[in-house]
């Protein structure tokens, strides 16, 4: 009996394994790949430790390849933003839905839901049309104000205000406080587990968004760094210990972020998905 | 009294929008107004050169869907990798959370593991599995070694597509893991004790127990499955150059709206109609997800 719980275990042990590596292999090969010499990459060898081990491929790209560090800036500058201001107008809309009474507040409620379900395929025509007609093309503002609200997480944080202690607020109210003050000052702070898990999804969608920028932006200057790693790739088409180099560069950033914030993921998760 | 109370409605309505301004901006502009803006185009030829012209053309864009042989092949396409990848990263997802949820140690480690795909960009994820998926790279190779036919992954017609199904299910299905993992926390304990009592092993408890228990988040894992890969664009934009090659092998519905909106000249109406057509689909398919799983629970 007991030998068999062994042989179970066992088993389960081996399918987590071969699993990992399964999901580890392709980073490791590209992380190893960015560290070798062209010389290596064409020969074809398949060896995951560099035969001669460069610095070249990173140096390439950040000197040589001068656009490079512009498409981190934008990339950074503009996922920035877009947090940012969605942790702010996402929150403050919840709050209002979850608790101020108000005229036209269920059908907004429930617009918001609707809009949840729309593709984005039918909104990115007329957007490019409505962003060309504001001459927003190419430009910062056309990428962040489109999304500096998202109806997923309005919806989240109504959910979360709507949990939240009552008597807090009265309390503050007692003491003086308007409702910015309030919202500000008591409320926000106290939702920041909600905004953190936000603030992770929101970054990461606008960090690794393809579509978006790839219809807004054409000049190479205003690029974020998925489009600048595609036009890169044309560039260099076989130069695939740059492009390997590259996406290290793109990915290393939302690991640090996960890793930091590892639970609050997870949490978010099961709270967008899950129930 | 009551004076004090319509002042207090008044300062509460006024908070509110002044809340919701920002919300209300984005969502009239670029949502809500696209959507009617969207209706239009699709009945309409749209001239982008100069200044913008619209032309009333009825119901041509959406009759044009029929003739349109490139249509066709996308929606195949479509329609064959959401078959596909779907159910199998489905049950991936679930077999996955079920290991990882069996008590073993070093599980933290491992989900954390499992879960870098999720979070690297469709762009790099593309871009690395080109380089393996190479006539000379890692993956032929390995084939190679343990005896198994080698295939020209991003160059012959018939397999490009299966490149792109096995790279999304491995990199999907992680997050789905996730969703299931945290409902496997909610399942009562007193279930599979119940079903130790009548004898049951490790995985007839799974097969008796979780998975039927796991049938709302199932059939929600289903359904954000089907709309994701509805929507393939990315990876096959990046693994095609944005042509859908080769010979349209990875063209997909969503690059095809692409391309009619923002490649080719005068068919942008066209593209909205197909973006609509597009739209119909996911909601059917959802439906009748939802359907199905619905009957199967009365079981």
């Amino acid at each position: 009996m007991k030998r068999k719980i062994g042989i179970g275990k066992a088993l389960l042990y081996v399918v987590l394994v071969v699993y990992a590596i399964i999901t580890l292999i392709p980073f490791l090969w590209a992380l190893s790949s960015s560290f070798k010499t062209l010389e290596e990459i064409v020969s074809g060898t398949m060896s995951f430790i560099p035969k001669q081990f460069t610095f070249d491929n990173y140096k390439q790209i950040f000197v040589e390849q001068e656009l490079f560090p512009r498409w981190l800036l934008n990339s950074v500058i503009i996922a920035a933003a877009v947090t940012v201001l969605n942790l702010l107008f996402n929150s403050m809309a919840g709050y209002a839905l979850a608790r101020l009474q108000f005229p036209g507040r269920k059908p907004l409620f429930l617009i918001i839901l609707a809009v949840l379900m729309i593709p984005a395929q039918v909104t990115m025509i007329p957007n490019y049309l409505i962003l060309k007609q504001l001459g927003w093309l190419n430009s910062y503002q056309g990428m962040i104000v489109p999304t500096m609200i998202n109806a997923t997480f309005i919806f989240m944080m109504r959910q979360f205000f709507i949990n939240f202690p009552r008597e807090l607020e009265e309390a503050a109210e007692l003491d003086g406080l308007g409702r910015l003050g309030i919202f500000f000052r008591i409320v926000l702070p106290l939702a920041r587990p909600a905004l953190a898990a936000q603030a992770i999804f929101v970054f990461m969608g606008s960090w690794n968004d393809f579509m978006r920028p790839l219809i807004i932006l054409s000049d190479p200057q205003l690029f974020t760094l998925p489009l600048g790693l595609n036009s890169f790739k044309g560039q260099y088409i076989s130069y695939w210990n740059y492009i390997m180099a590259a996406s290290m560069v793109f990915t290393l950033p939302v690991l640090v972020i996960y890793t930091f914030f590892n639970r609050y993921f997870i949490k978010g998760i099961s709270f967008t998905g899950g129930k | 009294m009551k004076q004090t109370l319509t002042k207090k409605m008044w300062r509460e309505t006024g908070s509110a929008y002044l809340f919701l301004s920002p919300a209300l901006f984005v969502l009239l502009l670029f949502i809500i107004g696209p959507i009617v803006f969207a209706v239009f185009l699709a009945f309409h030829k749209v001239q982008l050169l100069g200044t913008t012209s619209f032309e009333f053309v009825g119901l041509d864009n959406f009759a044009r869907i029929a003739d349109d042989t490139r249509a066709k092949i996308a929606l195949w396409n479509t329609l064959k990798y959401v078959a596909i990848v779907v159910p199998c990263q489905t049950i991936l997802a679930l077999v996955l959370a079920a290991t990882l949820n069996a008590g073993l140690k070093g599980e933290k480690f491992f989900r954390i593991v499992y879960f870098l795909p999720t979070l690297t960009s469709s762009a790099v994820l593309t871009l690395i599995f080109m380089w393996m998926y190479n006539q000379n790279g890692l993956i032929n190779h390995v084939l190679e070694a343990v005896g198994l036919p080698t295939y020209n992954w991003l160059g012959d017609p018939d397999v490009a597509l299966n490149a792109i199904m096995i790279m999304n299910i491995w990199s999907t299905a992680p997050y789905f893991m996730v969703i299931y993992l945290a409902a496997l926390q909610d399942i009562p304990d007193s279930l599979y004790e119940a079903a130790e009592l009548d004898g049951a092993n490790a995985w007839q408890k799974f097969w008796h127990v979780t998975v039927p228990y796991l049938r709302p988040v199932t059939s929600f894992v289903v359904v954000m499955g089907l709309i994701g890969t509805f929507q393939l664009f990315d990876q096959s934009y990046i693994f095609s150059a944005g042509s859908g090659g080769p010979n349209n092998s990875t063209l997909t519905v969503v690059l095809l709206i692409y391309q009619y909106a923002f490649k080719t000249l005068g068919t942008m109406g066209y593209a909205a109609a197909l973006a609509f057509a597009l739209a119909i689909m996911i909601l059917i398919a959802t439906l009748l997800q939802r359907k199905l799983s619905k009957e199967e629970s009365l079981y």
